[in-house]
C-alpha cells in the first residue's frame, strides 16, 4: 500500500532545484531556513504578496541563504549586505527586504554597517545565524568565538571578549532584539513572522551548530549533541534587561525577544525632515514604476510594451 | 532613448562649477538615488544632490564610508532606480571591490571619481591624474568598464549623462574621471531644454516571469535585459560566478561564458560609443594626447608650437576606457611621436606605447600633480619630440 507523498510545505518557498545545499549534515543554517520559510507561509496568508519580498546575503555559508530562497534575492559582497539592502530599499519602499547572514559577516566585517544600520533605523530584518565561526573559509575566530574555545585561527585558544548582539542592536536603537537557537524552530519561526511585520531595524539572533568546524574543533560532539545542549542550556527570558543576557563558553543562554518598541524609521524620519522644512516645495520620492501607466510585472499588457518599448 | 524628465532639468544658462554641474548632469539624467560619502574635492557634488533632490523626487543618503555608498547605489538600482555615488582618491580606493561587484552583477551603475594627488591621503584638494590605470584595472580580476574625462564644467554636464545613458545602454558602471581643477572651476554650463537632452531609459524585459532569464541575452545583443526588484520575477543576482538563470556555478565553462560576454560587451561596441576630439591632425607631424584639465594646459602649448611652425595636432581622449585603440594605431601610421603630458608619472601614455607599438615613439610629460603643467614644458616636449 502507498499514500500520497505530501509536498514539504516549504518547498514552494525554496529554489528547489538548487538542492542539495552547501551546508553540511548537522548545520543549522539550514533549520533557520526552514523557520524563515514558515513566517514566509504565515506573511503570504496574511495577504503580503512574496513578489514584494526582498532577502540579502552577504557572504559565508549563512550568506548563500538568499541564493536557496524563492525571493528576490541578491548574494553580494563580504559585510556589505546591509548597505545594498538599505539602498534597495530606500529606492523602492514597497519592498519588505530582509538580510540573512552569518556572524562574522555581519559583526566583523561588516560590523560597522549593522551599527550604523541600527542607529539610523533603516527599515530592514536582519537575521544573524551565528555559529561563532567563520564555516566557509575554514573554521576561524569571530568576534563571537567564545574564550577559549579553539579556531583554525586561534589554535590555542581564542582570548579575545564577544560581542553582546542583542545588547549592541538595543544600544544602537534596534526596534526589535530577539534570540533563539536551532533547537527553538516553534519559538524562532514565530518570532520571525513577528518581526516580518515590524518597521524599522530589527535583529535575530540565532545560535546554531558548525557540527563540522566549531564543534568537532572543540570535542563537542555532533550537530544533535549541540542541539541537546541548546535544550538543556536555553532558558527563556523576554523582555530580559540586553546587558544581561551576554553568552560564554559553554554556559546558560539567554533567548527570547528582548526589544520590541516603535521607533520612526530612516525613510520616514527622512520624509517627515523634509515635509518640516521644505513644506509645499517638497516633492516626495515615487517608487520606480509606480508612476508609470502600466506595471512592468505584468508585460503580457499591451500597455506596458508602449510605455517601456524604445 | 526618451528626453529627460522637465521636472528637474534646470533649463538655461548658469554659472557651475564641475562638482555641480555633474549633479546637475546626473538629475538630468534621471538619477534619483545617490550614496556618499564625503571626501575632498568631490563633496560638492553630494552636497548639491542634498539640496536639490528633495525638489526633484530624489533621495540622497550619505553612508558611514565608501564601502557603504558604493554598494548602496547597487541596491538602489535593483530596485529601479538610476543611481551614483560619487568620490576622489582614498574613497576610490575602498569603492574597488563594488565597481567589480557591479561589474559581474551587470548593474547599471555611475561613479564620479574627483582625482587628488595620491597615494594614500597624499595632497587633497590638489589636482592629479593618477587613478587613470585603478580606473581601468582597480579592482581584482578581469572585467571591462567605461570611464569618462571631462575637461570643463559644461563637459562635466554633458559626459554625466552620457555615463548615465551609456551605464544602462551596456549595464556596466560606468566613471566619470575629472581632476580636482575640472571639479572647483568654474565657467557657463548650458543646460538644454528637457526635450533636447537624450535621455536611455532601463532596459526592461518585456518576457514573462518564468520565461525570463536574468543573465541570457537577446538574440543580436551583448546585453541582457534587465527587471527590478518587486516586479515578480523572483531573480537571483550574485557576485560569484553565475549562469543565464543567475545561479552560482563554479566551473570553467560558465566562467569562460560569462567573463567572455563581459568584455566583448564593451570590446565589440566601442566603436558606437568611443569619443574623442581632435585637431590640426591632417598635416600633424607630431600629436599631443592628452586629457581632463592636462588638455587645456596643452593647448596653449600646442598653440605656441604652431606659432613656431611645427606640425602639430591634438587628441583629446573624452573616452579613457575602453581607449580609443584604432583612432591611435591609425595615427601612428602618419605621425613622428606622441607627446603624452598627465598628471601622474605615466599611466594613460603606457597606453598610448602599447598600442603605438613602436611604430613611433611616444614621449611622457609626467607631472606629480598638486597643481597643473607649465605649458612651457609641454611645448618643450613637443619641440623636443620633432628636432
Amino acid at each position: 500500500m502507498s499514500a500520497a507523498v505530501m509536498e514539504n510545505p516549504v518547498n514552494k518557498y525554496l529554489r528547489t532545484e538548487r538542492m542539495p545545499t552547501i551546508w553540511c549534515p548537522g548545520c543549522g543554517i539550514g533549520t533557520t531556513v526552514n523557520c524563515f520559510a514558515r513566517a514566509l507561509d504565515e506573511l503570504s496568508g496574511s495577504g503580503f504578496p512574496l513578489d514584494k519580498v526582498a532577502i540579502v546575503s552577504g557572504i559565508g555559508c549563512t550568506g548563500r541563504v538568499a541564493g536557496y530562497l524563492k525571493l528576490d534575492s541578491f548574494h553580494t559582497t563580504h559585510g556589505r549586505a546591509i548597505p545594498f539592502a538599505t539602498g534597495l530599499q530606500l529606492a523602492n519602499p514597497d519592498l519588505k527586504v530582509i538580510v540573512y547572514s552569518g556572524d562574522g559577516d555581519l559583526t566583523a566585517i561588516g560590523g560597522n554597517h549593522l551599527v550604523h544600520g541600527a542607529r539610523r533605523n533603516a527599515d530592514l530584518m536582519v537575521v544573524c545565524v551565528n555559529n561563532f565561526t567563520y564555516g566557509m573559509t575554514g573554521g576561524q575566530v569571530t568576534p563571537t568565538t567564545f574564550r577559549p574555545a579553539i579556531a583554525s585561527t586561534t589554535p590555542y585558544g581564542a582570548y579575545e571578549e564577544t560581542f553582546n548582539l542583542p545588547m549592541l542592536m538595543d544600544s544602537c536603537g534596534a526596534t526589535y532584539v530577539a534570540r533563539w537557537t536551532a533547537y527553538h524552530v516553534r519559538q524562532l519561526a514565530k518570532s520571525m513572522s513577528e518581526a516580518l511585520n515590524r518597521k524599522g531595524f530589527r535583529f535575530i539572533e540565532i545560535a546554531a551548530p558548525c557540527p563540522t568546524l566549531y564543534l568537532r574543533r572543540n570535542k563537542l560532539g555532533e550537530g544533535l549533541d549541540e542541539m541537546k545542549f541548546y535544550k538543556e542550556k536555553s532558558v527563556i527570558k523576554h523582555g530580559a534587561d540586553t546587558r544581561t543576557v551576554g553568552l560564554d563558553y559553554r554556559k546558560e543562554i539567554v533567548v527570547g525577544k528582548f526589544v520590541d518598541r516603535a521607533r520612526p524609521t530612516l525613510e520616514e524620519a527622512m520624509e517627515q525632515r523634509m515635509k518640516d522644512a521644505l513644506g509645499g516645495k517638497y516633492v516626495p520620492y515615487v517608487s520606480p514604476g509606480a508612476d508609470e501607466a502600466s506595471d512592468v510585472a505584468h508585460p503580457a499588457d499591451p500597455a506596458a510594451d508602449a510605455v517601456h518599448g524604445e | 532613448m526618451s528626453n529627460a524628465n522637465s521636472s528637474g532639468t534646470l533649463t538655461g544658462s548658469h554659472y557651475l562649477d564641475g562638482d555641480h554641474a555633474c549633479s546637475e548632469g546626473a538629475i538630468a539624467a534621471g538619477c534619483r538615488f545617490a550614496a556618499g560619502y564625503p571626501i575632498t574635492p568631490s563633496t560638492e557634488v553630494v552636497e548639491r544632490l542634498s539640496v536639490r533632490f528633495p525638489h526633484v523626487g530624489g533621495r540622497f543618503q550619505q553612508f558611514e564610508d565608501e564601502l557603504a555608498a558604493s554598494i548602496a547605489l547597487q541596491g538602489a538600482a535593483w530596485g529601479g532606480a538610476k543611481a551614483c555615488t560619487v568620490t576622489s582618491g582614498p574613497g576610490f580606493s575602498l569603492m574597488m571591490e563594488h565597481i567589480g561587484l557591479a561589474a559581474i552583477t551587470e548593474t547599471p551603475c555611475v561613479f564620479i571619481n574627483v582625482q587628488r594627488a595620491g597615494p594614500s591621503t597624499g595632497l587633497p584638494t590638489q589636482p592629479a591624474q593618477g587613478d587613470m590605470m585603478q580606473a581601468r584595472f582597480g579592482s581584482h580580476g578581469d572585467y571591462r568598464l567605461i570611464a569618462l574625462c571631462p575637461n570643463s564644467p559644461q563637459e562635466c554636464f554633458d559626459l554625466t549623462i552620457e555615463a548615465f545613458n551609456l551605464s544602462e545602454e551596456y549595464r556596466v558602471p560606468v566613471l566619470v574621471m575629472l581632476d580636482e581643477v575640472v571639479g572647483h572651476m568654474t565657467e557657463k554650463v548650458v543646460i538644454p531644454d528637457a526635450k533636447e537632452i537624450q535621455v536611455t531609459p532601463r532596459r526592461y524585459t518585456k518576457k514573462k516571469p518564468g520565461e525570463y532569464k536574468p543573465f541570457e541575452v537577446p538574440a543580436g545583443s551583448l546585453v541582457p535585459e534587465m527587471v527590478k526588484a518587486g516586479d515578480g520575477y523572483r531573480i537571483h543576482v550574485t557576485g560569484l560566478t553565475h549562469d543565464e538563470r543567475g545561479y552560482p556555478a563554479m566551473n570553467v565553462p560558465t566562467h569562460e561564458k560569462m567573463q567572455l560576454r563581459l568584455n566583448d560587451k564593451i570590446v565589440e561596441n566601442a566603436d558606437k560609443f568611443v569619443r574623442w576630439e581632435e585637431k590640426n591632425l591632417a598635416d600633424a607631424e607630431v600629436v599631443v594626447v592628452s586629457y581632463g584639465i592636462t588638455s587645456r594646459i596643452a593647448e596653449k602649448a600646442v598653440q605656441q608650437a604652431r606659432a613656431k611652425g611645427v606640425k602639430v595636432g591634438t587628441f583629446r581622449l573624452i573616452t579613457a576606457w575602453p581607449f580609443p585603440e584604432k583612432q591611435i594605431v591609425a595615427l601612428s601610421r602618419k605621425v613622428k611621436a606622441f607627446v603624452v603630458p598627465e598628471l601622474n608619472l605615466g599611466q594613460m601614455a603606457l597606453e598610448v606605447e602599447r598600442v603605438v607599438n613602436g611604430r613611433t615613439k611616444t614621449v611622457l610629460v609626467p607631472h606629480v600633480g598638486g597643481t597643473v603643467h607649465d605649458p612651457a614644458v609641454i611645448l618643450n616636449a613637443i619641440l623636443e619630440s620633432v628636432r
